[in-house]
């Protein structure tokens, strides 16, 4: 204000002169700069918060689809498969007459038309059709007269003057010859094949209900490049019913078949020696027809879509006594009509449905959810194919007309219940909370439930408060109301030292030195938890028995200092003492004993050594805040208290207690606060396994730790990546507002003691 | 008065709660202390030299001899070792066990080993002429010496023969000398020339210039000019490594085995049995020297620290240029300039709970926020001849620096905010009144007398940055970097190097190391070293406050 009164002094004085001018310039200039950069200083720290937001919120944006392109094959037979390659820019599709034609997206028109195995050798009809896994690009084809083509397509991608450009082409990786799979000769009414580097398989059902397997090696010789081809056809069994559905997993393990009576069979067909039935279970009920089935990429679950629009996805479990069934993993939401066409993606867990009301829905199965849903897709739509890459999903119609819908689809693996709920994941036994997200092989699915790390967080806080706030708190009460004042001046920096002591030491000697050491002495351990208590009270008792003279060396305020050795002594004492209990009681192992008799796991790095080490960290947090409480308790008050014949202890337990309770208070949430964020110590005395249990001899994974390991490696923009964000601004947001409650605690507390 | 009645009139009046508060501060105080001393003791003992050991085994045992450092002694049961299937006398509970580090890793494929004291003759003897030898890879060699070869053939040397193996280690260190300067210093300005000049060509193409352009053919024949200088000194080193080949060392093993080692890759002998105090005083600060001079060696477990604490202290000065500026500027805003609302004190509040938000909160936002988005953009804009290696958006020393800068600007803002507001109001008013403008006053006045209180903000964050792991795993520090970030090469200071820092050696080489038992004593030293740096920070600190509130204290009344 003196600042204002003084500049319109200066200016009703009318100096002109140039030099105040310009001094009064240049205030204006540093104020306006100080109020740019101050705030600019502090806009860009609470950018961490908007940026931390601004990462995750893709997270739970919803997926789009929209109509991109569509035109006409040119061909006049109809389209009985088809495919895309891994840019979506050329399709391939197989036709009802024999031919096979790529076509490219952005021109429209055809690039390549080539007849099965150059035209000769098909001369009958082609009765099924089937591709494989999409990431293989086979497809099978089989005939009236049981004969079977296995074929791939093949682009090659060149660079001619910098612009990309494919090369589409056709490869018979069994040979152009047609396969042989029917003796009789009987037409083949279903089939499916899988091929992959030397070893295919072919399952085949033929008009007369026979379920064939035909296995397929290819070697290629040393001398020439002629490959050497053989195969072996097993009549697998005989169906009763007719055959709807015949699906065989990418890695030519399982193969899967459905019955016109929604009875759903599953066979083991590794090896060709021991051809066995899995389960057989009834996929629907009632009237329910199932309409179609798919199995998601990786081939461990299936997908089964119905003609009541009911989609349910269905897995082989493995129970206890290592026996597979069939189970039903989950239901997802109905879609509005039957069920017309199922696509698995590519590589991840997704895939497109489409129903007979031309509706088209992309579902997520880990996430148990419905990703995107869009009406009326053109007319007579009959086949769905993913694109590789996820960024499309092509729609074949009867007219074959082919259309592209364009996907925005980055995280559809992310949902609530993926998130913090039990999910069943493939080949578990039941829904879990599993945090494991990333593994060696590509097909694997993302286990992303955030629950086991806030689990081992809240575990890390639980047990390094129970071992931090009792210490800090009494202690506080002591320094601040009894210690004499020579001695605080020493033992509260000594204190407040322990805070700036780095954690990764902490840490260090927490994993290195103090886990094997409690592991070789557990039950001292435990012992001296007894021993330092009731140290200090026998002291307490024995005390007005000593002579004078001990008593005048330590006088009032000062009995800490005596208390150190004694307590030393009484650590020594407990651990001398358990290494006998150990040998006595326990066979000289007390973890391992444990173990043995009664089962409980006993890990070198495990949440008690955490909770102490943490609770270090803690302790002087927790320390300096509630002794600045209690000392600030008006003397007024103790002084009353203690006029009215209180002994001290009184006063302390009913008046300075009651008054500093909410310094206290906000004590320990800052205290929580850092034991929630605390990373090294957890990521160095854990063993860092996500487990869920309280167990105290067992170790855990916290959020911050986990963050720490898995942040470097996660590609940027990933889910991965996002989720770890997430997880950071969950942390931010916590320690944050607990401390910012405490803070404010803190603040009424003071205003408080100011009134009193 | 019965024992019991004293008992519940003293439990009445609290006695032994009272006490039992002050043994909770007892206890405290023993954690602390404890804490320091078990890392003081750990980390100053281990360059002391020991003295080594020989074990004479009974005849069960297939070895007959065993020497080395006594590493550690436990006592087990006996059943726990029954059911590790080794052999228990009957009539014992329990056995005392010995750790040796036996070294020659080479021969035994382990640095340590128990050994039960059933498995040896009582009586450790300890021989007089037991050399170690230190060496600069598979860790010590514990021996004899025998004989000392030069071009194969032995020589008689008029000196002991560790007078004469120390004389011609030194000649050894010289050359290694040598040839680390033409390495490290020549070979790699020249690395850094052709870097240079392949990015400068990629951004002529890229610029559109054809590849017989004017400026093209300049830097071939510059490339071509280093190629040749690249040659001499090839040629240098290989004439300086035959020199070095020249001498061998024959040692044999406690077990009588002899072993030849090279000259070349030996870095220190010594007889720890045969030496006075005074030797060892000196070989310990040899050691201490070369631990914090040297650079590390075996992947980290073995030599010095050196660019791991120089990369601690140029992340912790960078750090600095760029905390304290905005760290005072803030605060200066925040305490004289803005209104004294309601939405300054929330913003008040909000900065001093950032103090307590994790670190690792932090290096999330640094990693996506530094090196991605910021360092992303860089790249794209001022270097798109470096795509796809990424120049700036990878992890590296200014991404750290600025990280830390955004962890520890609360540190600063909260105490020079401390500091402005203990400054009394008479002052203030005085300089306004003697016709200051307010700028004036603020320069000239009260931030000249708040400087203590930015420097203890500063000593702090200063203090938190050099302990700080966590969040620099993700924006910049490795296990090893291949230079330091600041070298002969232009531009001299390397911004977007990645560099070592104490922190997160001690994590790494204590629980990434693959030989973590031979690794921990450098661990406890490392330790020792960032504690001696953090204590004394803090110390620095909180002498300066107290004696500026002192100060004002005084010049209140």
């Amino acid at each position: 204000m003196s600042v204002i009164e003084f500049k319109k002094k200066k200016n009703g004085e009318k100096e002109h002169s140039s030099r105040n001018k310009s001094r009064l310039f240049k205030d204006a200039i540093f104020g306006a700069f100080m109020g740019v950069g101050g705030v600019s200083v502090i806009g860009a720290i609470l950018l961490i918060f908007f940026y931390l937001g601004y990462v995750v919120v893709p997270l739970f944006a919803s997926a789009k689809i929209e109509f991109s392109t569509s035109f006409n094959i040119d061909s006049n037979a109809k389209i009985l498969a088809s495919s895309v390659d891994e840019y979506s820019e050329v399709v391939f599709s197989v036709h009802s007459d024999g031919s096979l034609v790529f076509s490219s997206v952005p021109d429209k028109k055809p690039l390549v038309k080539e007849l099965i195995a150059g035209g000769k050798l098909l001369t009958k009809k082609i009765t099924a059709v089937s591709s494989g896994d999409p990431e293989s690009r086979v497809m099978v084809i089989g005939t009236e007269d049981g004969v079977a083509y296995l074929l791939k397509t093949n682009y090659e991608i060149s660079y001619p003057n910098d612009v990309r450009e494919i090369t589409p082409s056709i490869i018979y990786p069994a040979g152009e010859l047609p396969l042989k799979i029917d003796e009789k000769n009987q037409p083949i009414v279903k089939i499916s094949g899988q091929f992959a580097e030397e070893n295919g398989a072919i399952a085949a059902v033929t008009s007369d209900n026979r379920l064939l397997m035909t296995y397929i090696s290819v070697s290629s010789s040393f001398l020439s490049d002629e490959l050497d081809i053989s195969y072996e056809t097993i009549k697998v069994t005989d169906i009763t019913n007719p055959v709807s559905f015949l699906k065989l997993d990418v890695n030519q393990n399982t193969l899967v078949l459905v019955t016109s009576d929604g009875v759903m069979s599953t066979y083991d067909v590794a090896y060709k020696e021991n051809i066995e039935l899995i389960d057989r279970v009834s996929v629907v009920t009632g009237e329910e027809k199932v309409t179609d089935i798919t199995f998601l990429s990786s081939g461990l679950s299936i997908i089964v879509g119905s003609s009541s629009g009911a989609v349910s996805q269905w897995g082989a479990v493995r129970d206890i006594n290592n026996i597979y069934s069939l189970e039903k993993i989950r239901e997802f939401d109905p879609m509005p009509a039957a069920i017309l066409k199922l696509a698995p993606e590519y590589y991840r867990k997704g895939f497109g449905v489409l129903d007979v009301n031309r509706n088209l829905s992309i579902y997520h199965a880990t996430a148990n959810k419905r990703v995107a849903l869009i009406n009326d897709i053109g007319t007579n739509p009959v086949n769905l194919t993913f694109c590789p890459r996820s960024k499309n999903i092509q729609v074949n119609h009867d007219n074959s007309e082919i259309s592209f819908y364009a996907i925005k689809n980055e995280h559809p693996e992310i949902s609530l219940n993926a998130l913090w709920g039990k999910v069943w994941y493939e080949s578990r036994q039941e829904p879990e909370y599993i945090w494991q997200s990333s593994a060696a092989n590509s097909d694997f699915e993302p286990k992303f439930s955030l629950t086991p790390l806030v689990f081992g967080t809240i575990k890390a806080t639980i047990y390094s408060l129970l071992f931090a706030a009792p210490l800090a708190i009494f202690g506080a009460v002591y320094t601040a109301y009894f210690m004499a004042p020579a001695m605080r001046r020493v033992v509260k920096p000594t204190i407040e030292i322990m805070e700036a002591l780095p954690t990764v030491i902490l840490g260090f000697l927490a994993g290195l030195w103090f886990a094997p050491f409690v592991e070789k002495n557990l039950s001292g351990f435990f012992l001296s938890i007894l021993a330092i208590p009731l140290s200090t009270i026998i002291m307490a008792l024995i005390w007005p028995k000593m002579p004078r003279f001990i008593k005048q060396t330590f006088p009032e305020g000062w009995e800490s200092l005596l208390l150190i050795p004694i307590i030393c002594i009484a650590i020594w004492f407990a651990l001398y003492l358990g290494v006998e209990v150990e040998m006595a009681f326990f066979d000289g192992n007390l973890p391992h004993w444990l173990s043995v008799n009664y089962d409980i796991g006993y890990d070198q790095r495990n949440s008690l050594v955490v909770g102490i080490a943490i609770g270090f960290a803690v302790i002087p947090t927790i320390f300096s805040i509630s002794e600045d409480a209690v000392y600030g308790v008006p003397r007024s008050l103790t002084n009353g208290s203690l006029a009215l014949g209180a002994t001290p202890w009184q006063t302390v337990y009913r008046v300075i207690l009651l008054t500093a309770s909410p310094g206290i208070f906000s004590a320990c949430m800052i205290g929580m606060g850092r034991a929630v964020g605390e990373t090294m110590i957890v990521l160095m005395a854990t063993g860092n396994t996500p487990i869920m249990d309280m167990n105290i001899f067992e170790g855990f994974r916290a959020l911050s730790a986990n963050i720490a390991v898995e942040m470097p490696e996660s590609a940027v923009g990933s889910t991965h990546y996002r989720i770890l964000f997430l997880a950071a601004l969950f942390l931010f947001l916590v320690t944050f507002a607990v401390n910012t409650i405490s803070e404010i605690v803190r603040q009424r507390l003071r205003v408080k003691y100011a009134n009193l | 008065m019965t024992r019991q009645t004293q008992i519940k009139k003293s439990l009445a009046l609290g006695t032994p709660y009272v006490w039992l508060t002050s043994g909770a501060v007892a206890f405290c105080m023993i954690l602390v202390i404890g804490v320091i001393g078990l890392i003081t003791v750990r980390g100053a003992v281990h360059f002391w030299p020991k003295p080594i050991v020989m074990l004479n085994m009974t005849a069960e045992v297939s070895e007959e001899r065993v020497m080395g450092e006594i590493a550690g002694t436990e006592v087990v049961s006996a059943s726990l070792l029954k059911e590790q299937g080794i052999m228990v006398p009957d009539g014992l509970n329990s056995i005392k066990r010995l750790l040796i580090k036996t070294g020659n890793r080479k021969l035994n494929g382990v640095d340590f080993k128990w050994f039960n004291e059933t498995d040896y003759i009582a009586g450790i003897e300890i021989p007089s002429n037991a050399t170690v030898v230190e060496r600069e890879e598979w860790g010590n060699f514990y021996g004899f010496i025998n004989s000392i070869k030069e071009n194969g053939q032995v020589i008689k040397p008029k000196t002991s023969l560790l007078d004469e193996l120390d004389k011609r280690l030194t000649r050894r260190h010289l050359l290694v000398e040598e040839i680390r300067a033409i390495e490290n210093s020549d070979m790699q300005k020249l690395n850094g020339k052709v870097e240079r000049l392949r990015l400068e060509s990629r951004r002529l193409e890229l610029k559109g210039e054809s590849k017989n352009g004017q400026s093209q053919l300049f830097i071939e024949a510059q490339l071509t000019e280093i190629q040749k200088k690249y040659e001499f000194l090839n040629n240098k080193l290989r004439t300086l490594y035959k020199k070095i080949q020249r001498d061998q060392v024959e040692l044999l093993t406690g077990n009588g085995v002899s072993v030849l080692l090279d000259m070349r890759d030996i870095v220190r002998v010594y007889q720890p049995n045969n030496m006075s105090f005074g030797d060892k005083l000196i070989h310990y600060f040899e050691k201490v020297f070369e631990f914090v001079s040297e650079e590390p060696r075996e992947a980290n477990t073995e030599g010095g620290i050196f660019p791991a604490i120089f990369g601690t202290v140029v992340m912790v000065l960078l750090m600095s240029v760029f905390v304290t500026p905005f760290g005072v500027v803030a605060a200066v805003y925040l305490n004289e300039y803005a209104g004294q609302g309601a939405l300054t004190r929330a913003i008040r509040i909000a900065v001093n709970n950032l103090a307590g938000v994790p670190s690792v909160v932090y290096g999330v936002f640094g990693l996506g926020f530094f090196v991605y988005f910021v360092g992303g953009s860089i790249d794209d804009l001022f270097y798109p001849e470096v795509a796809p290696a990424p120049k700036f958006g990878t992890p590296g020393l200014i991404w750290s620096s600025l990280t830390l800068a955004i962890l520890t600007v609360p540190v600063v803002i909260v105490s020079t905010e401390e500091g402005l507001r203990r400054i009394p109001r008479n002052l203030r008013e005085g300089s306004l009144a003697l016709g200051a403008t307010k700028a004036e006053t603020l320069m000239r006045t009260v931030l000249p007398m708040a400087t203590p209180a930015m420097m203890t903000g500063l000593i702090l964050a200063v203090a938190r940055a050099a302990g700080e792991v966590a969040p620099l795993m993700m924006v910049g520090v490795v296990k090893l970097a291949p230079s330091l970030p600041i070298d002969g090469t232009f531009p001299f200071i390397h911004m977007e190097r990645k560099f070592m820092h104490m922190g997160f050696h001690i994590y790494d080489v204590g629980f990434q190391s693959p030989n973590v038992e031979a690794a921990r004593p450098l661990v406890y030293a490392t330790s020792f070293l960032l504690i001696i740096i953090i204590i004394s920070l803090n110390m620095t600190a909180i002498t300066v406050r107290n004696h500026l509130r002192d100060k004002y204290n005084a010049s209140d009344t």
